[in-house]
């Protein structure tokens, strides 16, 4: 159809983007790259590089918290991101794996601690399952409706019921269980004290393996982090699967999904069920860490943080969505000297990044394909005339 | 063109009704789709003819009547099981997935498949792009970027991927330039000689009526006339 090939459509010697670069190494690379990615993230708070260190709180109780709102963004991220579920109740899974370990580990009983975890984990897909189930079949706005008061019930429901200790919340939760030699930890890894630009191994001050004790915050970081891995491991498997493609079509258009068939309620379900899954899983883990809590930590503000972990970092990229995770709880705590303009920094930022970037700090790849045949589509526009056909 | 010899009934809808809430939107609807031949239902604005399509493909719940595809009642089977069964419907207007590749697209048109690296899939695949050689230009692209007529095009095309016995199109030419329009029909009078039986709701009644081989008019919810198209529609009652 189109009349002339004019000079201004011959192709640019295109960039390549530092991800197709990434796609072309051999698979050993690769391999290696992870692994010293994941090393380094393990040490990071032994490292406790000087910029990066939070000089006002422990570095190792800092990273466990990051950690664990990474885990929370992983599992929003498969439901607002993969499956395009607005989820603004995503708070009330958290609470709930919480207090599972709570209630049966302590108030109520002193199951073993891994058996906490799967109970917890058990509990919160279950609520997520029947949450969903009514819910899911109704549009978009009064899921978000509906999952914004389930959140607020799980709170009400912890703080009015006798039985859940209301307000006085729930303490000694225990911690995980010390892995030893002998009442000996199997190792312990010395942390760095810098000075300036030059570091020196600080032996008084370690970090043991693998004993979970009150003050320090690193043990914690490390099973949060090898949590992190497994899930992050399961994401991207889920992903490549017809799972994710249906998750997609159902996101990009319900009706023509089903009208290809995808059991669309059916995988809306899964992810529902799968991000209550990941929340629970989290909250049991703060839980422990936390050793006491109480219905005013699982607020609605904390559900919007974890969205805007999601929105920060680019919904639908669970790179994004760890980004956005760390932005969220670090930087907070990096810049606590201005404590008293957290929250209008924060906000500014939001301001700042909806306006600039409204994708998000990593957007997935489809959202930034989109932007470059767009661009592309507004070159070609004039010169050739089947564009707009 | 000339009346053609048309199989037995292949699709065969029955005194359909659809509610949407207390209002009804279509009442009492029949009509019949002879196997290999090309049906449709024409009609103005609001006359229900999405509705009804919308209803055979299994997306509205039928609140009297049946329909029936060759030989079984599919009046409560879900959309998405239609499809297995050789029953697809390409959505009207914008209905592809924005954000895939053409290539994507296509390939979620074969979703229900379990044939996706074999020899079939590509030759389907290459069937469609010979169909739209646009497409074909265009495989990399996000579909959510391309022209209206061009998302018409791969809206069909996916839903050719999934090897439907009867291809159900709602509103092929809506928003159209009449050149395309032109051309999208002459491809689906190509793809009914390949073999798809077509059932085609259209607000274009001169040019469906010209491709079409049996016509039914709907007016405010139902069929007002019926009727074989070569010689233009004659009213049966």
């Amino acid at each position: 159809m189109s009349t002339s090939t004019t000079s201004t459509t011959s192709p640019k010697p295109e960039r390549r983007t530092l991800g197709e670069r990434w796609a072309d190494l051999p698979k050993p690379v690769k391999i290696v790259v992870w692994l010293a990615v994941a090393l380094f993230f393990y040490a990071l708070p032994l490292l406790n590089p000087p910029l990066l260190s939070t000089p006002e709180s422990d570095f190792g109780s800092v990273m466990f918290t990051v950690a664990s709102y990474a885990l929370v963004a992983l599992g929003l991220n498969i439901v607002l991101g993969y499956a395009g579920l607005l989820d603004l109740g995503y708070v009330g899974f958290y609470a709930i794996g919480a207090y599972t370990v709570g209630v049966f580990g302590s108030l109520h009983g002193s199951l073993p601690f891994w058996l906490l975890i799967v109970l917890a984990v058990c509990i919160s897909t279950a609520s997520g399952l029947l949450l969903g189930a009514p819910t899911l079949r109704v549009r978009g706005d009064y899921l978000a409706i509906v999952t914004l008061g389930f959140g607020e019930i799980i709170r009400l429901v912890a703080l009015n019921s006798e039985w859940l200790n209301q307000s006085r919340g729930i303490q000694d939760i225990p911690r995980p269980p010390d892995i030893t030699i002998g009442g000996e930890p199997v190792f312990e890894v010395p942390r760095l004290l810098w000075d300036g630009l030059t570091a020196t191994v600080d032996l008084g001050n370690t970090s043991a393996f693998l004993e979970f004790g009150l003050l320090d915050g690193v043990p914690y970081y490390w099973l949060a982090l090898s949590v992190i891995i497994l899930v992050l491991l399961g994401d991207v498997l889920l992903q490549d699967s017809r799972v994710g493609r249906a998750w997609e079509a159902t996101r990009e258009d319900e009706e023509a999904a089903e009208l290809n068939g995808v059991p669309t309620f059916r995988y809306k379900l899964l992810a529902f069920a799968m991000g209550a899954f990941i929340g629970g899983l989290s909250g049991a883990l703060f839980a422990a860490r936390q050793g006491a809590i109480n219905p005013e930590t699982f607020t609605v503000q904390l559900s919007m943080l974890f969205l805007a972990a999601v929105v920060v970092g680019g919904q639908g990229n669970r790179w994004g969505a760890l980004v956005g995770a760390a932005v969220v709880a670090y930087l907070p705590e990096r810049f606590r000297e201005f404590a008293d303009f957290r929250v209008v920094v924060f906000g500014l930022l939001l301001l700042l990044l909806a306006n600039f970037r409204p994708q998000g700090l990593l957007p997935p790849r489809r959202a930034r394909r989109a932007q470059r045949a767009g661009k592309r589509l507004a070159e070609l526009e004039g010169t050739e005339e089947g564009a707009r056909a | 063109m000339s009346e053609r010899a048309l199989g037995e009934d292949q699709l065969v809808v029955e005194g359909l009704s659809v509610n949407y809430g207390r209002i009804e939107a279509i009442r009492d609807v029949s009509f019949r789709v002879p196997a290999g031949g090309i049906a449709t239902l024409i009609g103005a604005n609001g006359a229900g003819k999405t509705t009804t399509l919308k209803t055979v493909s299994g997306l509205r719940t039928v609140r009297a009547g049946r329909i029936v595809f060759e030989g079984e009642d599919i009046s409560r089977v879900p959309s998405h099981q239609l499809v297995k069964r050789g029953l697809c419907q390409a959505p009207e207007g914008r209905g592809t997935f924005p954000g895939m590749t053409v290539e994507e697209n296509l390939d979620m048109g074969a979703y229900t498949r379990s044939d996706r690296k074999s020899a079939a899939y590509r030759a389907d695949m290459d069937r469609v792009f010979t169909l739209f050689p646009r497409l074909a230009e265009r495989r990399a692209q996000a579909a959510g970027t391309m022209s209206g007529g061009e998302q018409q095009m791969l809206a069909i095309g996916r839903a050719l991927m999934s090897r439907p016995r009867v291809l159900l199109l709602d509103e092929p030419s809506m928003g159209l330039a009449p050149k395309l329009i032109q051309q999208i029909f002459s491809i689906i009078v190509e793809i009914n000689r390949q073999g798809t039986t077509v059932l085609l709701v259209e607000q274009n009644a001169a040019q469906a009526l010209r491709t079409a081989d049996v016509a039914y008019v709907l007016e405010t919810g139902s069929v007002a006339r019926a009727g074989r198209c070569a010689h233009g529609v004659d009213p049966r009652g």
